[in-house]
């Protein structure tokens, strides 16, 4: 398919980064086979001609406003929202710095 | 040395002044105990998906059509997906290649010539929570409330040349806004924020220069401040022959500089997908038309009409129409008391000082229009002088009890009577022998000394008129 | 004859089963045996039905099988729980699935394999493996589960029970932990047509808390339960019928199953969808790629597993290598590749056109016919462990049931014979959008003229 390329062991290590997550080099070097083979196949799609085609977002394709009226709904007791926090204070959800 | 021009954009978001978040029924009241407002859509549980706030969107289509932009004729929203703890999702929930509305024009003026700044795009999307810092500690702290409250983000085209034609497209952005009711603007709170990007040219020259990001602005001043800034430490960088990076700089308020962002590690890369949990619709025309004939009177078009209809000055007439609260207030004063330059003078005078000293807006004080047309119409009939009417006003700011019955209560009514002010005057004359001397002897000044004293005694409420002919009389002027 | 007492089970005999098999099948991987017997008490006529655990139960671990999820008790009701508790039935736990619903076997949980009651080496199909394992072993009656290329027909075929995906926007979404928001969608479980369509009758309807739930009439489904096939025209796709990848014994059973139809009464039509190879390409396109963003909510801030560390990014990045399965880190890098900058239209738009040309292909069909028929699956369930190295053969077993998640249209699958071994093979109806009522006359004429629903497994 046209604008792709094949995947390599930086774009391997670049998606994961996006994605936050870790491979160790055995991972990358499986991964990226794994991913390869999909793709090869994923590019069978080059041969649709979809020149005239519009896309598919939804596939029930009845366009119609889907809107809630402006009014208050209760929101959860504080002690639900952080009753599943890892790590919190008074009211507050604590996560670890940003950088550092 | 060359000459520069200076380029810049501005990037406003505003929270539309909706009951609750843009999809879903929390409350969007500012200063709640933290996380109380929340629910699991704006929290982004697992499970939990985002229905458009219906006033959401007209708020944002009504903007834009004040904006003069052009509709979308099918409304999407998109997926931008970065990570970050004040981002329950870590996706936020935006527009991407088709804006709501977009081509728009906000008209500016600046010192020599009015100025057309074109509205590159308009568009909805949901705000992030808010994210306090312990540095010792090495951790943040999360607020949700805020997350996913309505956010409208106002995109100009780089038309704008100076830090002060960027504080005048705020400044008739905002008022826009508030005439419209779509918004507080409430920069304090947050509720307009403002982002910028910069770049200086050679004049003449046709390539834009490389621009940076401004980012933490909190009032126009920090924006005409930080562009000000900015602008010379790229044009400096330029004459020195240095070359400009491309970056997100902070604007520093306390030590008044832009400092870069520490960059961040990953290249930006957002995914932008369209938003699946959200079906793509289309607007009726007719719906369009109906709020495009809706639309109050804009600032331009009142700030006009002021000039012609109340023949007040171009000055007076465009800080009267900068908030709907005052334009209002001043046409409903004139409808009992019909002088429109005094009306405008206490406005923009006495009034004006009151509410920035109390850092409200005008709807929100006691004060009353039919008081102000009481009181003008007191001055106007002499019952009071414009002294005593000027510690009526907070008066009247503090309990809202009419002009007249602030003026019965303290006494405050002029003295008109001869006799009583002859006798004042008697004795002011008896204690001041000098004065009355030297007035004698031509010291014109010595008179105003001696008005002065009867007004002491009687507390300013003397009549300035009859005091003065009384006393010229009684010295036997020439 | 079949019985019409269609719930033999109650809670307190559903328990007994679940603790005789339960350890051999791993179906249901949390139950509250306490709070199943007191609800049992306060609804003595309460149907039995587990959830699959992907969908959240107030105060209840929803975990989608996922070491990242461990703990999470969603402090608020899926709709579709709210109206299973609305109609008196009685949660029987959380059903088992490959790991955020990504896998056709359910061996990628976090809990390990559910095994398949016809032969417990092999698998159940997946994803919803745990809830079609739990009915076809007698442990419930029912249960839900999602379907987002096939999770539901496929373990529902692979294990001999009755499997229905509605029509996108049947049923809502709302608190259905996501997968493909595009393309999920909650359906019944069950051992016969009967309890499927009482419960979609149950679980179905407009909600106002899905923007993307239909806003259109729900029939009594039950009322469609008629004997009768008379007239109805039978589409038979001969893109579903390949010479090589189709199982001999399954395409037997499938013809066979034409056959019986045609034998009621029912007109068979040979019928084309040209795009239906395209149709695993695109899916792997949009399921990862929405998927990866449906789960970067994941990261140890707010819920579910923390993997400590000095900064944001490093905490991010542990928890979720830590918190991920193999395959879901497939999925996820997958989708972030095709979404990533460069790659949108090539990959992400192409397949949003390519969508388009498959709906129109079942749409076309449609003109001519009432509900297509196919096989639910290429082959019978395979053993454990024999595809878990290799991804795409993984994903070609989803051949068949993708196209009509792709399409948004309702699919059944239906027990309609068995291999030679006493393994299952499933029958998929496909219908028109928001014409689940012909689905199942058709499954219901086809299971009352048949026995093979009444075979159960020896376990």
């Amino acid at each position: 398919m046209a604008n792709t390329k094949a995947i390599d062991k930086k774009t391997v290590e670049h998606v994961a980064r996006l994605a936050r997550v870790n491979l160790s080099a055995q991972e990358i070097g499986i991964y990226k086979k794994q991913l390869a083979d999909i793709l090869e196949y994923i590019n069978k799609l080059g041969k649709v001609d979809v020149k005239n085609t519009l896309p598919t977002s939804h596939p029930i394709g009845k366009m119609k406003n889907v809107f809630r009226k402006d009014n208050m709904k209760k929101s959860l007791p504080v002690e639900d929202v952080l009753r599943n926090a890892p790590n919190k204070k008074d009211s507050l959800f604590i996560v670890p710095k940003i950088i550092g | 040395m060359k000459n520069y021009e200076v380029v810049i954009g501005l990037e406003a978001h505003v929270h539309l002044l909706t009951e609750s978040k843009a999809f879903c029924g929390c409350s969007t009241k500012f200063g709640l105990e933290p996380n109380s407002s929340t629910c699991p859509v704006c929290l982004g549980l697992p499970g939990s998906l985002p229905v458009l706030n219906e006033k959401a969107f007209l708020y944002a289509i009504k903007t834009a059509l004040a904006l003069h932009c052009k509709i979308q004729n099918l409304i999407k929203f998109d997926r931008k997906n970065y990570y970050y703890p004040d981002l329950p999702k870590n996706y936020q929930i935006s527009q991407y290649d088709m804006p709501l509305a977009y081509d728009g024009v906000i008209e500016i003026e600046s010192q020599e010539s009015k100025k057309k700044i074109r509205v590159k795009r308009v568009h909805l999307e949901e705000d992030a929570g808010k994210l306090m810092h312990e540095a010792e500690k090495g951790v943040s702290y999360v607020d949700f409330n805020r997350a996913g409250v309505a956010l409208l983000e106002i995109v100009s085209e780089p038309d704008i040349h100076s830090p002060e034609d960027a504080s005048a497209y705020l400044v008739n952005l905002k008022a826009i806004l508030k005439y419209l009711k779509v918004s507080d603007c409430n920069m304090e709170e947050g509720s307009l924020r403002c982002d910028a990007n910069i770049s200086v040219r050679p004049e003449g020259a046709k390539a834009l220069g490389v621009k940076a990001e401004l980012k933490n602005m909190n009032s126009f001043k920090a924006v005409r401040d930080a562009l000000s800034y900015e602008a010379k430490r790229q044009i400096d960088l330029l004459a020195a022959g240095e070359k400009i990076q491309q970056e997100t700089r902070l604007w520093n308020e306390a030590r008044g500089l832009t400092i870069a962002m520490r960059s961040k590690e990953d290249t930006q890369d957002y995914r932008y997908f369209p938003e699946p949990d959200l079906v793509p619709f289309t607007v009726d025309k007719n719906k369009i038309d109906q709020i495009m004939r809706s639309l109050p009177e804009l600032p331009q078009a009142k700030k006009k009409r002021f000039i012609s209809d109340y023949s007040v000055s171009e000055y007076d007439a465009r800080v009267l129409t900068r908030e709907a609260d005052v334009s209002d207030f001043f046409e409903a004063t004139i409808k009992t008391y019909n002088n429109p330059k005094e009306i405008a003078n206490w406005l923009l005078g006495d009034i004006a000082s009151l509410l920035n000293a109390r850092k409200v807006s005008i709807a929100k004080t006691k004060l009353k229009p039919g008081h102000l047309a009481e009181m003008l119409e007191m001055i106007h009939s002499e019952e009071i002088s414009g002294k005593i009417a000027k510690e009526v006003l907070p008066e009247v700011f503090e309990n809202g009890l009419s002009p007249k019955e602030i003026v019965r209560q303290k006494g405050l009514k002029q003295i008109k009577d001869s006799g009583e002010l002859t006798s004042i005057i008697e004795l002011v004359i008896k204690e001041n022998e000098k004065s009355t001397n030297d007035y004698k002897a031509g010291k014109k000044n010595a008179l105003m000394f001696l008005v002065g004293q009867v007004m002491k005694k009687t507390k300013g409420k003397a009549n300035p008129k009859i005091l003065n002919n009384i006393l010229k009389n009684m010295l036997g002027g020439k | 004859m079949h019985s019409k007492k269609s719930i033999p089970n109650t809670a307190k005999s559903c328990l007994d089963r679940i603790s005789a098999i339960n350890e051999k099948l791993n179906a249901i991987i949390y139950i509250d045996t306490d709070k199943v017997l007191k609800n049992a008490q306060e609804k003595p006529s309460g149907i039995p039905i587990t959830i699959k655990d992907n969908i959240c139960v107030k105060d209840e671990p929803t975990t989608c099988a996922s070491r990242i999820l461990e703990n999470f008790k969603p402090p608020y009701d899926a709709t579709v729980i709210k109206k299973l508790k609305d109609a008196g039935f009685i949660l029987m736990g959380k059903a088992n699935m490959d790991e955020f619903a990504f896998g056709s076997s359910c061996e990628t949980s976090c809990y390990g394999p559910t095994r398949n009651p016809w032969d417990t080496t092999r698998i159940p199909g997946g994803s919803s493996g745990g809830s079609a394992c739990a009915v076809a072993g007698g442990e419930v009656p029912m249960a839900l589960g999602s379907d987002t290329g096939g999770s539901i027909r496929q373990p529902a075929a692979l294990s001999g029970i009755v499997g229905m995906k509605p029509t996108y926007g049947r049923v809502s979404r709302y608190g259905l932990i996501a997968f493909a928001s595009s393309l999920d969608q909650i359906g019944p479980l069950a051992g016969n047509v009967r309890d499927a369509a009482m419960l979609l009758n149950v679980i179905s309807g407009y909600d106002e808390l899905d923007s993307t739930s239909a806003d259109v009439a729900c029939p009594d489904f039950t009322q469609s339960l008629e004997n009768n096939v008379r007239k109805i025209k039978i589409g038979v796709p001969k893109e579903y019928f390949p010479e090589k990848g189709l199982d001999g014994e399954v395409k037997k059973a499938i013809l066979e199953s034409k056959d019986i139809l045609q034998g009621l009464g029912a007109e068979l039509i040979d019928i084309s969808l040209p795009h239906t190879e395209y149709a695993v390409s695109c899916y792997y396109i949009i399921a990862p790629a929405e998927a990866s963003s449906n789960l970067a909510r994941f990261d140890g801030d707010q819920y579910g597993l923390r993997k400590d560390a000095k900064n944001m990014i490093d905490m991010h990045l542990k928890t979720r290598t830590a918190g991920f399965g193999d395959e879901a880190k497939r999925r996820i890098l997958l989708g972030t590749y095709s979404l990533s900058s460069g790659y949108y239209e090539a990959y992400y738009l192409k397949a949003m056109k390519v969508r388009t040309k498959i709906k129109n292909d079942f749409l076309e069909a449609f003109k001519t016919c009432d509900v297509i028929l196919t096989p639910t699956t290429p082959a019978p369930a395979f053993k454990i462990g024999e595809k878990i190295n290799d991804p795409l053969g993984m994903y070609l077993s989803d051949i068949f049931t993708i196209p009509a998640n792709l399409a948004g249209i309702p699919g059944i699958s239906i027990p309609c014979g068995f291999t030679k071994g006493g393994l299952p093979i499933g029958l998929q109806l496909l219908g028109k959008p928001f014409d689940e009522e012909t689905l199942f006359r058709v499954a219901y004429a086809f299971e009352q003229n048949t026995e093979f629903h009444k075979r159960k497994p020896n376990i």
